[in-house]
């Protein structure tokens, strides 16, 4: 650690992370490969990752024409950004008024947020979802984003960095005649910002990958999100067509891991900060 | 906090509730009362679409204690658990160590492992499937290749847990990677120097003199985020096993979920959900308590 350069040292280290990194892609590669092969070679090419015949064409088309894609893709896309969007909404306001405010019934609030960061979607589902049995909201984009637009981790995250900030910024505002909710949005949230954008970018994976709420709130192809499209395109394709089913699974991974590349700082440091705060 | 005493923070009250009022309504409507509904559904036989239950109390917990399928999907979890988190969380450490120590190619490998966090699991877990096909998976091909014999990893009720294990341990590394890559950032240079004047002469005896004490917090951490997850499985379970072969691979959360909204038996599902949240709550204790005694170390 403190010895530079002991060259041995250097390229066992090299060959150890080389060799994981490929089994850590190996999934991805062959993911890749399979989508390109036609259904016979994905029976007999062995561990061949170059297919001999392309069945590029047909393998994409069947993954484009048994499940709607691109609109399964959209919902994905509106049903994050509207969670995030109504998520920030709520939580910056309360976090505020939690860190930075004296006032009755502070202290119970703050303990029914983390009362509230023990209570996982999945074991509220129940009322909720019969609830939205009774309210009209099943199938529907809305029931997807309704439950979760409230985040008390939001709030925990959003209020430790609201802490930091110091009070003669706010104190100046205020005689600048700002209201207390100009102050969240005008001076609060550009200096808060990259908590922001790490509960974005935290937010974002984990509802692009929620598959229990959907499942349980919507049974139309037309509303599905990714997961529960792939889940749907699983089920049309009987038997063992894994050409086209990795077509599909490469349509699906590929908007998030593109995200990911060219914004990995943003990603890493935006879960590293999640992770170690939740 | 007593009666604010001055104007200005009465002001400054009042404006703090126009601010959290939004939110406590939602949090009301979100989260109190739905938990309130759910542990009283939990003392209830209640069906979904049937107007009449019976009032069970604490009965309907000591039915859940004898019911086998829930106690197996009880055992399973954290079977699941002992497989993903031990091993998750020691690959993570050492993959943070090695790349921690790397200094021309380092972000181009924190993003490679890292990559797995951010490709969609249901995804993931189909390409998995393909990787563990019994007869033409590039799994087995290859263990044909170097000389053994092919195994049945999905299909078989004795591997099942194995296999989903490690998917799940293919998806964790990479995100307990960069919480380690961040805990050992902030570890003071200095007392690496320090160690090796005190005689910690190898790498390996000052990983623990300074490294793995001044690890300790996040450690735990990672433990800890790694445990809620792994007792979270579902995914995986819901795309490639729906918990079998012979229930094998039966789950907390796919219990709750089959017995809830596919069997529309609420009052039991609702018991096991609080269950569920009894058992996120253990979890927790445990992480405040070990949190507390190793702040007196760091």
């Amino acid at each position: 650690m403190t010895v530079p350069g002991n060259p041995l040292m250097t390229f066992l280290r090299l060959a150890v992370l080389t060799l994981g990194a490929l089994v850590m892609l190996l999934p991805f590669f062959f993911m890749i490969s399979t989508s390109l092969k036609p259904q016979s070679e994905v029976f007999s090419s062995g561990l061949s990752l170059i297919p001999q015949h392309w069945a590029f064409v047909e393998n994409y088309t069947k993954a484009v024409t048994r499940i709607p894609m691109l609109q399964i893709l959209c919902n994905g896309l509106i049903v994050c950004v509207a969670i995030v969007f109504f998520q920030i909404l709520f939580a910056f306001p309360c976090a505020y008024a939690l860190a930075k405010l004296k006032f009755r019934g502070r202290e119970m609030l703050f303990g029914l947020v983390l009362l509230g960061l023990l209570v996982p979607i999945h074991a509220i589902s129940i009322p909720l979802y019969t609830t939205a049995r009774y309210t009209g909201l099943l199938n529907t984009l809305a029931v997807l984003v309704v439950p979760f637009t409230l985040s008390v981790f939001a709030i925990f995250l959003f209020r430790q960095f609201i802490k930091t900030i110091p009070d003669d910024l706010i104190m100046a505002a205020r005689s600048d005649g700002l209201s207390e909710m100009a102050i969240v949005w005008r001076i609060i949230l550009p200096n808060a910002w990259p908590s922001a954008s790490a509960f974005a970018i935290f937010s974002v994976v984990a509802h692009w990958n929620d598959l229990y709420w959907p499942l349980i709130a919507v049974s139309k192809i037309h509303l599905a999100t990714p997961p529960l499209g792939l889940l749907f395109f699983r089920a049309a394709e009987a038997g063992d067509d894994y050409g086209a089913l990795m077509a599909a699974t490469v349509l699906i991974t590929a908007p998030l891991v593109l995200f990911f590349l060219f914004a990995q700082r943003l990603f890493i440091e935006g879960m590293t900060m999640t992770g170690l705060k939740g | 906090m007593m009666s604010p005493p001055n104007p200005a923070s009465k002001h400054e009250s009042r404006a703090a509730y126009g601010l959290v009022a939004p939110t406590f309504i939602l949090m009301l409507l979100l989260l109190v009362l739905p938990t309130i509904a759910v542990f009283a559904l939990s003392l209830t036989d209640a069906e979904l679409g049937s107007t009449s239950f019976t009032f069970l109390g604490l009965d309907a917990y000591r039915d859940l204690l004898a019911d086998r399928s829930f106690l197996r999907a009880f055992k399973n979890t954290f079977v699941y658990v002992g497989m993903v988190a031990p091993a998750s969380v020691i690959l993570g450490l050492m993959l943070a160590l090695l790349i921690e120590a790397e200094t021309l190619a380092r972000s181009f490998f924190r993003s490679i492992y890292f990559l797995p966090v951010v490709a969609l699991v249901v995804a993931m877990a189909s390409v998995w499937q393909y990787l563990m096909h019994p007869s033409f998976g590039p799994i087995n091909l290859f263990l044909n290749a170097i000389g053994l014999s092919s195994i049945n990893w999905l299909g078989s009720s004795d591997n099942v847990l194995s296999a989903l294990a490690v998917i799940g341990i293919w998806q964790a590394i990479g995100f307990n990677m960069v919480l380690f890559l961040a805990g050992l950032t902030g570890i003071n240079r200095d007392l690496y120097a320090a160690a090796e004047m005190d005689g910690a002469r190898t790498a390996w005896s000052r990983f623990w003199v300074v490294t793995w004490p001044m690890l300790g917090p996040t450690t735990l951490f990672v433990i800890t985020i790694t445990v809620i997850n792994a007792v979270k499985v579902f995914e995986t379970v819901a795309t490639l096993t729906q918990g079998g072969p012979a229930k094998a691979s039966e789950v907390l959360l796919w219990n709750i979920y089959q017995e809830g909204f596919v069997f529309l038996h609420i009052g039991t599902a609702s018991a096991m959900a609080m269950v569920f949240i009894a058992v996120l709550l253990v979890l927790l204790l445990i992480q405040t308590r070990v949190l507390e005694k190793q702040v007196h170390y760091s």
